[in-house]
């Protein structure tokens, strides 16, 4: 099995990718290839797909359509071929329609709604939302399998100042508590995506990369 | 059920090396960065901070090796900062292994360095380091370069513009109490966390666990950073983490 992680210039690749290679050794699965590749090639036929992200909606959007057949090689991928998809943090927003960041940006628009500002109620929360809280699970999915969630459960590590506000119900995974529920994780049919950094988040963030490695959508 | 308060150990590092000065000055070595981070991972630090005080350029160097080590082994948030004067810079940490950069002395030079980088990299991932000395009862100035140039900048003033400039995160030392051990100057913590919308990092004095805890309740910071206190192995992480919970603030300890 290899897993493409797309390295488009953006973000803690090197995180994600020593992330992805512990979970699948601790899984046991020693023959899983974790491929950091700009190669739009590669990611058409790799088994699994990781779209990480740290930055500006925008810049990410453009770094990723800035590296020839990319956009298309998803398309293929994810779309015709229903590989399974995680997006990181912006990886995950850009799986939105939109993205309103600084400037109106498209999406892939896998899971319909908007990646708006967050406005906490509670005037003294801070933006960005930077550090550990936990999750509350909308609806049970494999790739929480295990996992203990609630607010006793284990901690998500987050760093962002937007969020995905997600049009389907279904479409939310799971929500942490910010002054109101923040959308933590999304999915949708083979495409999943973490607004928190399971690369950076110890022992929640392992579990949840062993489980995406085993994932069959 | 809530984001929790963060501790998080600060290594200052000086041609690969942990080092901590008090005031800056008078480097005691205390290890190899790469097993310090390694033990703080796995003590449950909830973000690491590398400072690199490196003064030449070459020595610079060594730190990108270092956080690309650390990020091998820790699943743990890294803040890297230290001589961040260009985009290519943060560019190289990020790719290295760093979460995010914390920007100083090039932040007072040109501020709209702050603004280019919040644009390219989002403004969670910069952090801007305000060294700052009490100048007054209720005032404090600004300094760069290790805390070796006074700026004539008020830090209230600039902890607001370098908000609006993009700065993500706030980390606040005081000068006056770096190395001391006689806690956090809270006044200092407490201004600045009050004027500003994104997180606020205390920093400089922490010498008893009960300086973390007003860090957070007086200060009103959304994490507490130290380092010889944990880097001596006169307090473990949990230790700290546990007294902050008994005095209510909510902590991780997964």
């Amino acid at each position: 099995m290899r897993v493409a992680i797309i390295d488009y210039g953006s973000g803690n690749l090197r995180s994600a990718t020593k992330a992805f290679e512990r979970a699948a050794r601790e899984s046991g699965l020693d023959h899983a290839e974790i491929d950091l590749t700009n190669d739009a090639a590669r990611v058409a036929s790799a088994d699994r797909i990781v779209l990480p992200g740290v930055g500006a909606y925008a810049d990410c959007r453009a770094g990723l359509d800035g590296l020839p057949g990319m956009r298309e090689a998803l398309i293929e991928a994810v779309e015709k071929q229903a590989k399974p998809f995680l997006g990181i943090c912006v990886g995950m927003q850009l799986m939105a329609s939109r993205g309103l960041e600084k400037s109106v940006t498209s999406g892939f628009g896998w899971v319909k709604g908007d990646v708006v500002k967050m406005e906490p109620k509670d005037a003294a929360l801070k933006v960005p939302q930077i550090g550990w809280n936990t999750l509350t699970l909308a609806r049970p999915h494999p790739l929480f399998a295990g996992i203990e969630t609630g607010p006793d459960g284990l901690h998500a590590y987050f760093v962002h100042s937007y969020h995905l506000a997600a049009e389907l119900p279904e479409d939310v995974v799971a929500t942490s508590d910010y002054g109101g529920a923040v959308t933590a994780f999304v999915a949708h049919e083979n495409k999943a995506g973490a607004q928190f950094h399971p690369e950076k988040s110890q022992k929640l963030g392992l579990a949840l990369l062993s489980n995406f490695l085993t994932w069959k959508p | 059920m809530t984001l929790k308060a963060r501790v998080i150990p600060c290594l200052d590092v000086k041609d690969g090396r942990v080092v901590k000065g008090v005031s800056f000055v008078n480097l005691v070595d205390a290890g190899d960065p790469v097993d310090a981070a390694r033990a703080y991972d796995a003590a449950g630090a909830d973000e690491l901070c590398f400072l690199d005080i490196t003064a030449s350029s070459d020595g610079r160097e060594t730190i990108f090796d270092v956080v690309a080590r650390t990020a091998e082994q820790c699943f743990m948030p890294l803040t890297v900062g230290g001589g961040v004067r260009a985009i290519a810079d943060i560019r190289k940490l990020l790719l290295a292994g760093a979460d995010k950069v914390s920007i100083n002395s090039a932040a007072v030079r040109d501020p709209d360095f702050v603004a280019q980088a919040a644009d390219k990299f989002g403004d969670q991932c910069i952090v801007v380091s305000l060294d700052c000395k009490q100048t007054a009862p209720e005032k404090w100035e600004i300094f760069t370069h290790g805390g070796r140039n006074a700026t004539g900048i008020d830090a209230l003033d600039f902890a607001q513009a370098m908000v609006k400039r993009g700065a993500g995160e706030l980390l606040v030392t005081s000068m006056d109490r770096d190395g001391g051990k006689i806690g956090y100057d809270i006044a200092l913590t407490r201004a600045i966390a009050d004027r500003v919308p994104v997180p606020v990092i205390a920093s400089g004095g922490v010498g008893t666990l009960d300086h973390m805890v007003e860090g957070v309740k007086d200060g009103r910071a959304n994490a507490v950073l130290a380092a010889s206190i944990f880097h001596f192995g006169t307090h473990t992480i949990e230790e700290a983490k546990r007294h902050m919970a008994a005095h209510g603030i909510p902590v991780r300890l997964d």
